[in-house]
């Protein structure tokens, strides 16, 4: 399949035969379908409604499905089943609660929508961070992407009936969320990294704690090897399923690893270093047959690359403030609001009137476990954002979802879901 | 022995003649038993609340020990619905689908402040309250609710199941759930990471 | 370097550094593709503002008369890893644009989701129908004079809180 085929040029709406991976028809279409008496001189096609709550389609994913036996011609994603009107609500909170709002969206890396949003901010105000809060970002960041992708390898076990890679993964990623609630009191939607910083300094043993978590996870990710990388069953589920090559990809917008599984390497990280990524050292992880395999096998050793980088942050972090000493955006430190009467006022009226923004507009993205999270910010001078724009990865990549499937058993559609990893909440914002 | 010797030793001795221990209860007792022991919960996972009931029924907090690792995905296995999440206009008729198709007797676990009233996102898109389109027995308060705090609504409502509290609760109130809140007690365990050769 | 498009660009300051160029909606179609001509080769993302209430100075180049809607577009160029973002004034009462769809198949669900979010039509799209909310909502959330449907809040129970 050429990329030409995706794009029938002109294709008018709902015709059944359409040559394309989509299944363009609404769901009154399909009703009207499905309401129709079998006729056993059919051409027997088949179709199928799988979810929104469905086991295996991580979360309220709906598929319309086209089938003819037990093979997948056509499918549609039908999304919105979360929708929550973040980008709404985002206009009504000021860019310091902006943050409690994007972070609930992609839920299982939830600090780099924080990321996203707050480099947006800052690129709007034009500060500097600190350079003790980068590294800090980085570390949580990387330490979030091994949480998110160790999700990711117990979810796609559970998925393929390897339901003890489920125990393993919930088991490593907990060491990992244990770290997040202590540094920032919560276990997942942090609000930790804010415009201008962090919320907190890192609690004072947290060398040791994120050297322990390099020894604990990194000869785990050697057991997940020899449980998953090279059984039999599992190449067999995964190897051939679900390919995709990088033209595709590219077209379609995909990113992360299902851009890099298809062969193309492709991270932000290296391609447009934000924050401090070009000052460590780590590999692009790129596979070369654009499969279900190439996918789990990059988040695998993505994990390693972040325990790599985390490490090098361990010996990188300088002492130094934890967020910018811009007074029009950081609230004075506690100690001051006891003497001054200034300084109170000035610590409430940032957390109600939020500071002001200058006017225009910027893009920020960021390499999320998913791909390009990217946040667009309109602003109009005011302490609230005009317009809030999430370019969400997981909603970009689902595209390739139909294509993936497209002559597929239906059984490999469950590891192909899995293999694309959306989170539903970002899907859907 | 075989049963017709049995029973003509019960005619003849009375309750004296039966050797093994026994015990006696209400119906009522056992039934309720039953119910709060095995409470299947269905897969109704929305967001991020999602993930915490995942973790809760992964090995740290292993939900198994309550009899209650199985996940139904078909609601017609299920007892104990965990609304986990945000509830969207677009879900609201799939909720109310899934929980018609549910065996009685069922109860409902509200977890979350977004399933609860809405929580932060109180806009067009959010349903206000679960409790608008659902029965609701248990409000589990958080965003999202930790494990321990699941944990503790789900301890609740056996407990109600278990002393019967619960149906009295339900014909008590307008909305047909029992309504009762819990307090969000997250942050039990220690916070530091586990050391080596403990995990 | 955007000046080869034939449209004009935006200053530095609204737009922080980042390129970006202002087709009118007749230029749109044929801008793209010069742009994706030119190595552009993703469409990263699609979106659209809806300026009705904005009180601040819009900071347009010259020539770019400003009108209720602006549809932005973010391309990436990987070979030269490059960004180029696109902005188009569309107008209140005639709020339609030629689909990108041929250019980057990618943007199928993005024209969706601005289709189904502030009600612009794609013409030529395959299948332009509303992707997030149900489909017989009425009317689209994102623009300005859409209420956000805030409801107040009402503690039921605050008499038995102490």
């Amino acid at each position: 399949m050429s990329t030409t085929d995706i794009a029938p040029a002109g294709a008018e709406r709902v015709s059944r035969r359409e040559p394309s991976a989509v299944l363009r028809m609404s769901e009154a279409e399909a009703a009207a379908i499905g309401g129709d008496p079998d006729d056993p001189g059919d051409d027997e096609l088949v179709l199928l409604n799988m979810g929104p709550s469905h086991p295996s389609t991580h979360g309220v994913l709906r598929l319309m499905l086209e089938l003819s036996g037990e093979t997948v011609l056509r499918s549609k994603p039908v999304i919105g089943y979360l929708h929550t009107g973040m980008e709404k609500t985002g206009e009504q909170l000021t860019y310091l609660q902006g943050g409690t709002n994007v972070t609930r969206m992609d839920y299982a890396s939830p600090l780099f929508n924080e990321l996203a949003f707050s480099l947006a901010t800052e690129r709007l105000l034009g500060i500097e961070v600190p350079a003790r809060a980068t590294w800090i970002r980085m570390l949580m960041c990387e330490l979030n992407r091994v949480s998110s992708h160790l999700l990711f390898m117990a979810t796609n076990g559970m998925d393929l009936g390897a339901v003890s890679m489920m125990i393993y993964g919930w088991r490593e990623r907990e060491e990992v969320l244990r770290f997040f609630e202590k540094v920032t009191g919560l276990r997942m939607n942090h609000n930790y990294i804010r415009p201008g910083g962090v919320a907190a300094d890192l609690p004072a043993d947290w060398r040791a704690d994120v050297s322990e978590l390099i020894e604990l996870i990194e000869p785990r990710l050697d057991e997940y090897d020899t449980l998953l990388t090279g059984q039999p069953i599992w190449r067999e589920r995964l190897q051939g399923v679900g390919i995709i090559s990088a033209a595709e990809a590219v077209a379609l917008g995909a990113t992360g690893p299902i851009l890099r599984g298809a062969g193309m390497a492709w991270d932000l990280r290296r391609d447009e270093p934000y924050l401090f990524y070009d000052q460590v050292d780590f590999d692009v992880i790129v596979g070369t047959h654009g499969d279900c395999y190439d996918r789990y096998a990059i988040r695998l050793n993505e994990i390693r690359e972040s325990l790599r980088i985390v490490a090098q942050i361990i010996d990188a972090v300088p002492s130094g403030d934890y967020r910018t000493q811009d007074k029009k955006v950081t609230p004075p430190p506690r100690a001051r609001i006891d003497e001054s009467m200034e300084a109170l006022i000035h610590h409430f009226k940032i957390f109600t009137e939020g500071f002001k923004v200058p006017a225009g507009e910027a893009y920020a993205a960021v390499e999320s476990p998913r791909g390009e999270l990217g946040v667009y910010l309109v602003s109009d001078g005011t302490s609230v954002p005009y317009r809030v724009h999430v370019r969400a990865p997981s909603f970009v990549n689902l595209q390739t979802l139909p294509h993936l499937m497209q002559d597929g058993l239906i059984a490999d559609g469950v590891a192909i879901i899995s293999s694309v990893d959306p989170i539903m909440g970002e899907v859907d914002r | 022995m075989g049963v017709s010797d049995q029973v003509a030793d019960l005619r003849e001795h009375g309750l004296k003649a039966i050797q093994h221990n026994f015990m006696t209860a209400k119906l009522e007792s056992l039934v309720n038993w039953s119910r709060a022991r095995s409470c299947w919960p269905a897969t109704f996972g929305l967001a991020c609340c999602a993930i915490e009931m995942m973790a809760t029924g992964a090995a740290h907090y292993d939900l198994a020990r309550y009899g209650m690792e199985v996940f139904r995905a078909s609601p017609r296995q299920a007892d104990l619905m965990i609304v986990a999440g945000r509830v969207s206009q677009k879900m609201a008729p799939v909720l109310r689908q899934i929980y018609d198709q549910m065996m009685e007797p069922k109860w409902v676990i509200s977890m979350g402040v977004c399933a609860s009233s809405g929580g932060m996102f109180n806009n067009y898109a959010i349903v206000q309250g679960v409790d608008q389109v659902v029965p609701v027995d248990v409000y589990a308060p958080g965003c999202p609710p930790g494990p321990e705090t699941l944990m503790h609504a789900i301890f609740t409502l056996h407990q109600e199941i278990l002393s019967g509290e619960l149906l009295a609760r339900r014909a008590a109130s307008e909305s047909g759930g029992a309504g009762i809140a819990v307090q969000q007690i997250d942050g039990q365990t220690a916070t530091a990471t586990i050391r080596r050769g403990h995990g | 370097m955007a000046e080869r498009y034939g449209a004009p660009v935006g200053g530095d300051r609204p737009s922080r550094g980042q390129a970006v160029i202002h087709p009118s909606p007749s230029q749109w179609l044929d801008v793209a593709a010069a742009v994706r001509a030119d190595g552009f080769d993703q469409l990263i993302d699609f979106t659209a503002v809806d300026y009705l209430t904005y009180g601040a100075d819009r900071s347009l180049p010259e020539g770019v008369q400003p009108e209720r809607f602006e549809v932005v577009a973010s391309l990436m160029s990987h070979e030269r890893r490059e960004r180029l973002r696109m902005r188009v004034q569309v107008p209140a009462d005639d709020p339609t644009l030629p689909t990108l769809f041929d250019l980057w198949p990618g943007s199928e669900s993005l024209e969706r989701e601005v289709y189904d979010m502030f009600g612009i039509a794609f013409e030529g799209h395959p299948d332009l129908s509303r992707i997030l909310m149900p489909e017989d909502w009425p009317g689209y959330p994102l623009r300005k004079d859409y209420d956000s449907g805030r409801i107040p809040v009402q503690f039921k129970a605050a008499s038995n809180v102490r």
